[in-house]
């Protein structure tokens, strides 16, 4: 089992967060305790009885991931048992950006050495697409849903790289599952600092997203040559290394594969958002430097 | 073993160290933040081998943190009270489902609104359906002996579950006693280190936390059930070789005074039993047949010590430091619930000293003696005259 | 059925859950086709589709993809990431209509 995690877990076909979870265990050898808030990975891997982890694995609540890894890492701390592994956290973009902000604050703050890894598929999907702080604007979730009135989300999507950075996590980094050699390499050096660290994939969902099983990496993949999902990576603090774009594509080419977005290409305020939005990757060019 | 005055919440936090705990995390709330001030000091000492200690954003962190590191096999504690313990609450009903034995001590104190930091059991009697024991004390030696006996519960392999010490805020944690302090080769002696049967660790990869579906999910509360049915035993047990170890004899899973020949007998838990004692003594040297029960453990409930204790009573007059809004004072509930069909005494459930007024002993002898002339039920006592208004 | 300490189970558990019946469609590697690069493997969300040593060739491994079809869900990302499209989805028989 090269990849600590098994066959036979319940993800929907063609679903993005077993690439993203089997590629990092890859990458740290199973040498790992994982943490997993409330969420379709808990829900697909931790049925009684059922469990596709290879690693030891917890969950407990849905807000409170950092800290169970926080006393997983201070446990090991005072057994003297640090060496048996990296202590990992896989959380959702809700229970990351939302509901388990505060114990990530306080896991953040406090500097343990834990790699926290945020599986960002942009609402809460466990429970069928309900908007998230990460969900990005002009979305169309259950909560935010199109009217005649709203064209899907308003707001924006929470900048949670900042936000790590802001409390002086000395790894952070963003990555994709169109993309596991580089979440591979990322997992790697992430648990080379000591302290927190923080990495945000991008995890396409089928259902939410409303896109084809087997177009998870393709449209994982588009995010990333829109400028939309810009692969980052700091370290104590300085940009080092971004995923430079050949030729940046328009943001509708990401836009109109996904049910998310199609009512974009034909709401009153869609044309609003969908120029909203290629200013946003507009300026996430030029702030990290993405064209080639 | 050093007898010395000290402050509730040193006792507490001398008798945490000598358990040699691993990972202590707390978060501050008046009265209980003393208790983990006390035990910051020792850790900035370098008193605690082996042990971190944390400082979390919230006592909803600090329950997380705990859970984290009891999974992972270390001894863990905290202590928190009132809106701390509800905040915590979805954690440590969590941590009790795991089976993970979590050390706590509850500095008691009312709920808000309106907010109160002063003295009742609202706050642990709103844990009381989450497989939590819940033991409480009378006084500060108690509270000390109670610390070591709460983790050889916790972690007996019959029970694994977690503990909450239940002490009076102020009444208890700030109060000046004498009490004889525990040293680390009795608690070595009595306590040995704590050892899991399962763990987190890459030697042996388990998955912690699963979710049952409906096929399962029932025969884990089966086992819950179980394991506060048995640790009832392993209390009792306990209870015995520390009476044996150190000479303090508290009592059972309750206590019980003059109770061999009561008509009245008169139910209380935590430090307002120290003051009813004294109401029986006197009753009694005037001749009244009035015994004292002591409910150490609410949870478990000693239902089968209350039957025998109380089968004989005519009346039983409890009283309540907290309510169950809407029906009535949740000791008496439990008790009536207990004594169904065992006994036909009628019980008088009086609320007293809510947000920490005042229990004069004249108001415990008058509850005791109104019992005799007033219908069974439930009653406020020590309120003043107020009308009811809008604003 | 056995019911542990605070419910924990044991590892890889969930291989009893044989989910290679979810799918209409199924993945079939053209052996002429394939280069045995992995990237297939990388991708594959059901960890079903593994590089396997096939034969030598002047003391070279010969390398291929090999699709577990008891857990293949049929997704098909591992048609679409094959630099070399040497997976085509398939329907499956029963879905067939003769």
């Amino acid at each position: 089992m090269k990849f600590f995690f098994s066959s036979g877990h319940g993800a929907c076909p063609g679903c993005a967060l077993p690439i993203a979870v089997k590629n990092v265990l890859y990458a740290l050898e199973g040498k790992c305790f994982v943490v997993n808030p409330t969420g379709c990975l808990e829900i697909i891997s931790s049925q009684y009885d059922r469990s596709a982890w290879g690693v030891p694995y917890i969950h407990s609540v849905f807000e409170n991931a950092a800290a169970v890894a926080a006393g997983i890492e201070a446990a090991l701390k005072a057994l003297g048992r640090k060496d048996e592994g990296h202590v990992v956290v896989f959380a959702g973009d809700g229970a990351t950006a939302d509901i388990g902000i505060g114990c990530l604050s306080g896991m953040f703050d406090r500097d343990h050495d834990v790699l926290y890894i945020c599986l960002d598929n942009e609402a809460y999907q466990n429970t069928g697409n309900q908007q998230s702080g990460l969900t990005p604007p002009g979305s169309n979730t259950t909560t935010t849903p199109v009217g005649k009135l709203l064209p899907g989300k308003v707001g924006k999507k929470k900048d949670m790289v900042a936000f790590a950075l802001a409390h002086g996590v000395k790894y952070v980094a963003t990555a994709s599952v169109a993309y596991p050699m580089d979440i591979r390499r990322k997992a790697k050096r992430a648990v080379e600092f000591e302290g927190a660290k923080y990495i945000q994939i991008h995890c396409p969902c089928v259902t939410g997203w409303g896109i084809n099983s087997n177009e998870t990496v393709k449209v994982a993949k588009l995010a990333v040559e829109t400028a939309l999902y810009p692969l980052v990576e700091y370290e104590n603090g300085e940009l080092v290394r971004v995923r430079k774009i050949k030729q940046r594509k328009p943001v509708e080419e990401y836009l109109k594969v996904q049910r998310r977005f199609r009512h974009l290409f034909k709401h009153p305020k869609g044309k609003e958002i969908i120029e909203m939005l290629q200013k946003i990757a507009d300026e996430n060019a030029k702030r990290f430097g993405l064209d080639e | 073993m050093v007898r010395k005055v000290v402050r509730g919440f040193y006792a507490v936090a001398h008798a945490v160290k000598l358990c040699r705990p691993n990972v202590i995390c707390a978060y501050p709330i008046t009265p209980q933040t003393e208790i983990v001030e006390n035990l910051a000091a020792m850790y900035a000492n370098g008193e605690l081998e082996n042990c971190e200690y944390i400082t979390a954003e919230s006592e909803f962190g600090a329950a997380s943190i705990l859970v984290g590191a009891s999974a992972t096999g270390a001894r863990t504690f905290t202590a928190t009270c009132s809106q701390g313990l509800i905040l915590m609450s979805e954690v440590l009903w969590n941590a009790a489902g795991m089976r993970l034995p979590i050390v706590m001590v509850i500095a008691n104190r009312s709920l808000s609104a309106p907010l109160s930091i002063w003295n009742d059991h609202q706050d642990s009697m709103a844990m009381r359906d989450a497989c939590i024991m819940q033991v409480y004390v009378e006084n500060n030696q108690e509270a000390h002996d109670m610390i070591p006996q709460a983790y050889k519960i916790a972690e007996n392999r019959d029970v694994m579950l977690p503990f909450m010490v239940c002490m009076d805020g102020y009444k208890l944690t700030h109060a000046y006693e004498p009490v004889d302090l525990l040293d680390q080769e009795t608690v070595d002696k009595f306590l040995p280190p704590y050892d899991p049967p399962i763990k987190l660790t890459t030697k042996d990869p388990l998955t912690f936390g699963c979710y049952a579906p409906p096929h399962c999910y029932m025969e884990f509360r089966v086992v819950m059930q179980r394991a506060m049915e048995r640790a009832k035993k392993v209390m009792e047990d306990v209870f015995e070789e520390w009476a044996g170890l150190t000479g303090r004899n508290w009592g059972g899973l309750i206590a019980t005074d003059h109770m061999e020949d009561a008509e009245v007998a008169v139910v209380a838990m935590g430090s307002v039993v120290g003051l009813v004692r004294d109401v029986v003594e006197e009753m009694r040297k005037e001749g009244k047949k009035v015994g004292l029960v002591k409910i150490r453990s609410f949870r478990p409930f000693p239902v089968e010590d209350l039957r025998k204790a109380l089968k004989d009573v005519e009346r039983i007059v409890v009283f309540e430091r907290a309510v169950s809004f809407g029906h009535e004072g949740p000791v008496a509930m439990e008790l009536k619930s207990a004594l169904f069909g065992h006994s036909d005494a009628k019980v008088y459930s009086f609320a007293v000293g809510l947000g920490g007024r005042d229990i004069p002993k004249q108001l415990v002898r008058k509850c005791i003696e109104k019992s005799e002339e007033i219908e069974p039920g439930f009653y406020f006592e020590g309120v003043k005259d107020f009308e009811e208004v809008i604003v | 059925m056995k019911i542990t300490l605070g419910a924990v189970s044991k590892p890889y558990t969930s291989l009893k859950m044989k989910t290679g019946d979810w799918g209409t469609h199924w993945p079939k590697v053209d052996e002429e086709l394939c280069t045995g690069c992995g990237t297939c493997e990388m991708f594959c969300p059901d960890m079903c589709i593994e590089v396997v040593k096939v034969g030598e060739e002047n003391g070279k491994e010969i390398k291929k993809a090999k699709v577990n079809y008891d857990y293949c869900k049929g997704c098909g990302i591992c048609a679409e990431v094959c630099p070399t499209k040497a997976i085509k989805m398939e329907l499956k028989d029963i879905y067939k209509v003769i």
